[in-house]
């Protein structure tokens, strides 16, 4: 058995085997997410593509990359999702930067 | 109903059996049937200039099935017996039957609407240089198939180079007033999905054509339908092939839509094949499922009464027809989901 099975993207309400009306809270939440509000369906999605990059979710990042298509999002677009994705991560990692500088200073003359 | 992502797929048995179609509107508490009959659709051979990877037809320059003169004539016939609103003639690119002109000019003197399922590029085939004038002097509806405003996508459905070419046809009906403001002359383009997904919402997407062949090429056009790609014939091997058969039917019976059902092009539609023989659509023809055995098989013996409440045959591929906004010749069926 490998991780991260293909299949098992289809078997998420398996989840809602044990303590299902937690279950059924979360897909009521997540449903209520998708719906054209504010932001339109294809708003959502791109959202959802960049921020399963950002937690590297790989079921995540196939139900998302579908949805996109299906919203009517292209390559390009999705790809500047991905690196606006990619960008604050890589900025979250940097600015932590004066944590080092801070700590480093702390015992420095 | 909102749009399901699939991440949160239920568990849900992939339609295969022919049956399974009829299953989930007796589910519903729908049944299948015609009205009367608005639309005769002939699709008058599957011999065509491009062989498009989605093409549910199979067409391509090496098919030699295409409708002869004589059953033209008993299709024009019908148009004159029986006055069909709409007369629908699609291919193959049906251009290149040589009696193509002859049916939409006899179908536009009996006052018949005539729509022709125009590639754009067979404009360029020896000959047809002319179709633009032609399609205006008969004033014909074209709607013309263009999967995206982009070069990438268009061309890996329809063939390298398609895409440059549609945008110089469309240029060329454009030029003679077609889909251009404060003229009559229709210019409707499709989009299919460039792969094994659905398409997007239609009004959503039409903004998109408008606004990107607009400023990107300076081309016009009037509406932009969503057609859901068939799981038959060219992209039935493409699914196969990508290993995306299951998952895709999967994803058309999820999205299966009970408000679609009511706008089915099938239940105001005839379709004529190239020999004459009726079905309940092109998609129907092209698995050669006829229409009901109870009734008349062919153009020759057609019969409105008969026709008008009929039951439509059914199978697996219909479920393409009602996922998400429906999908029909027209495009779209309902508005939101």
């Amino acid at each position: 058995m490998g991780y991260y099975e293909e299949e098992d993207l289809n078997r998420f309400p398996e989840i809602g085997k044990h303590r299902p009306e937690l279950f059924e809270k979360f897909m009521a939440w997540y449903e209520a997410c998708q719906a054209d509000g504010a932001l339109s369906r294809r708003e959502k999605a791109l959202i959802g593509f960049a921020v399963a990059h950002a937690v590297q979710c790989p079921y995540c990042i196939d139900a998302y990359s579908q949805a996109c298509l299906e919203g009517g999002s292209n390559m390009e677009q999705m790809t500047e999702a991905l690196h606006m994705a990619s960008a604050i991560r890589g900025g979250a990692s940097l600015i932590h930067g004066l944590q080092a500088h801070n700590s480093v200073n702390k015992v420095s003359m | 109903m909102v749009p399901a992502l699939p991440f949160l797929n239920p568990q849900i048995e992939v339609a295969r059996a022919p049956n399974r179609f009829d299953e989930k509107l007796t589910s519903h508490s729908l049944e299948l049937r015609a009205s009367k009959v608005e639309t005769l659709q002939v699709n008058v051979g599957k011999l065509c200039n491009q062989a498009c990877k989605h093409c549910h037809v199979d067409a391509s320059p090496a098919r030699t099935e295409i409708m002869t003169r004589e059953t033209v004539e008993q299709v024009i016939g019908a148009l004159r017996q029986f006055r069909f609103p709409t007369l629908d003639i699609t291919g193959g690119a049906p251009e290149l039957n040589p009696s193509f002109r002859h049916l939409v000019s006899e179908a536009r003197d009996l006052g018949t609407h005539v729509i022709v399922r125009h590639n754009l590029t067979v404009m360029f085939d020896p000959g047809q240089s002319n179709l633009p004038h032609f399609f205006r002097e008969h004033e014909v509806e074209v709607v013309s198939s263009l999967p995206y405003f982009l070069e990438q996508q268009t061309d890996a459905q329809r063939g390298q180079g398609v895409f440059h070419k549609s945008i110089e046809a469309l240029l060329r009906l454009n030029a003679v007033g077609y889909g251009v403001d404060g003229s009559s002359l229709v210019l409707n383009l499709v989009y299919n999905p460039v792969g094994a997904f659905l398409p997007p919402p239609q009004a959503s997407i039409e903004a998109d054509f408008k606004r990107e062949l607009l400023t990107r090429y300076g081309v016009s056009f009037n509406h932009l339908y969503t057609i859901t790609n068939m799981p038959i014939k060219r992209f039935l091997d493409y699914l196969r092939r990508s290993g995306n058969e299951e998952r895709y039917m999967r994803k058309l019976v999820e999205a299966f839509n009970s408000h679609a059902v009511e706008g089915l092009m099938c239940r105001t539609l005839v379709s004529v094949d190239w020999t004459g023989r009726l079905f309940d659509c092109d998609f129907n023809q092209m698995l050669e499922l006829g229409v009901a055995p109870e009734l008349p098989q062919s153009i020759a013996e057609f019969d409105p009464l008969k026709f008008a409440s009929r039951r439509v045959m059914t199978g697996a591929h219909c479920f393409g027809c009602t996922a998400g906004a429906g999908s029909s010749c027209g495009g779209a069926v309902v508005n939101s989901l």
